[in-house]
């Protein structure tokens, strides 16, 4: 059991991280990412209602109709998206600011509900608990790989701090919308580079 | 008028709604292998995303500001936007069978295109006025309709060249393309 919840969760870094490997989640993959604090805020609100939803989801499995279950789903999710925007909005202002729209569009994100459908409908509490932390925090992983690189090649700093010489002149294309999709597309080109290289060692 | 037309300008080009504005990027990714399909999705898409958008509008300023529960926004909203794919589907099933042959496969896929739900929600944050609203929305969505139909005949046209590097293809191409896109339609800034 211990060993599952284990493997659950780390599922979600590697071998199924969703943005990444799915092609889920990407709107606000791309959106939020050109500043490490902006993914880092948008990650843990996602890591928040996916949790959330997960064990809800799992919690009321077993009494939920097959046929309205995608209703109940989305309430669920809404739900926990209004705390999450009620939150931000009284404690962390400026983020919610920064994040603006995309609060409120986690409620459509693909990966919440995905994972409500694919595995909370079907397993136990601490397991769906488990594989909602570790696809929640895969997202974040995927967010703030791609926002350093944008922040770092884009503007010289990294969470805010400078990184690169004072002299460097910015990469402004990197942090219009076009620089995010194709920074996107080749950090998915790097990662199948990598799964290539590791299949063939254990090959 | 031309208040209009520059409104319907800005929302199909030069802020697109997937391209400048990240929404509805999965079935971009996803849905655009035929244009056929990318055709009827689209199609679907400006249908039900102008319904979604004047509905919750009217809902936001009859219900939601008059008994001052704005806070429950996401959770009215999504459920009004389930709610109306399910009415459109049913009653295109009935009233019009050989338009639910076409679209009724992309309805369902529709509830969770964040785009539906993102321009719903934007109506409301920019402050839009019932005819604002009902242009905005149509405008936007058309705006991903056309993304939709020219990325999927640019991969029609990869995949038969067939020149695409191995570890590049599908989804690493296909944002790769959008990003070039977004920079040819960003050329058009400055025209609002």
């Amino acid at each position: 059991m211990a060993a599952r919840i284990v493997n659950e969760f780390t599922k979600g870094f590697w071998k199924e991280i969703a943005p990444l490997r799915f092609a889920l989640g990407i709107c606000p993959a791309l959106a939020v990412s050109t500043k490490v604090e902006s993914a880092l805020g948008m990650g843990f609100a996602v890591v928040f209602v996916l949790c959330m939803s997960n064990v809800l989801v799992s919690a009321v499995r077993n009494i939920v109709p097959d046929k309205v279950r995608i209703a109940v789903f989305i309430s669920i999710i809404a739900t926990g998206v209004v705390i999450v925007e009620l939150v931000m909005q009284a404690y962390f202002y400026p983020l919610f600011l920064v994040l603006g729209i995309w609060i409120p569009l986690i409620v459509v994100n693909c990966v919440v509900l995905g994972r409500a459908e694919a595995f909370a409908r079907k397993n136990p509490v601490l397991l769906s608990l488990s594989d909602g932390l570790g696809m929640g925090l895969g997202f974040t992983l995927s967010l703030v790989v791609i926002s350093s690189i944008r922040e770092i090649l884009g503007d010289g700093t990294w969470l805010g701090m400078m990184v690169l010489p004072e002299a460097y002149p910015g990469f402004g294309f990197l942090l219009r919308p076009p620089g995010a999709f194709v920074i996107f597309g080749l950090v998915l080109g790097i990662m199948n580079v990598i799964s290539a290289r590791l299949e063939n060692k254990t090959a | 008028m031309q208040e209009y037309l520059l409104m319907i300008v800005a929302a199909m080009f030069i802020n697109n709604i997937v391209l400048i504005r990240f929404m509805g990027n999965c079935p971009v990714v996803g849905v655009t292998s035929s244009v056929d399909s990318a055709l009827g999705m689209g199609a679907a898409v400006v249908f039900v995303t102008t319904m979604a958008g004047t509905t919750c509008w009217i809902i936001q300023k009859t219900i939601l500001e008059v008994l001052g529960i704005e806070y429950l926004q996401t959770l009215v909203f999504i459920l009004v936007i389930a709610t109306l794919v399910q009415f459109v589907e049913i009653l295109m099933q009935k009233v019009a069978p050989p338009l639910y042959r076409a679209l009724g496969i992309f309805l369902p896929l529709i509830t969770t295109n964040c785009m539906v739900f993102g321009v719903s929600v934007l109506n409301i944050k920019e402050e839009h006025s019932f005819m604002e609203t009902l242009v905005f929305s149509m405008a936007s969505a058309v705006g991903f309709a056309i993304v939709l139909l020219f990325m999927a005949g640019l991969r029609e046209r990869m995949d038969s060249a067939g020149r695409v590097p191995k570890l590049l293809q599908g989804v690493p191409i296909t944002l790769i393309t959008a990003g070039m896109m977004g920079l040819s339609f960003a050329g058009l800034m400055g025209l609002d």
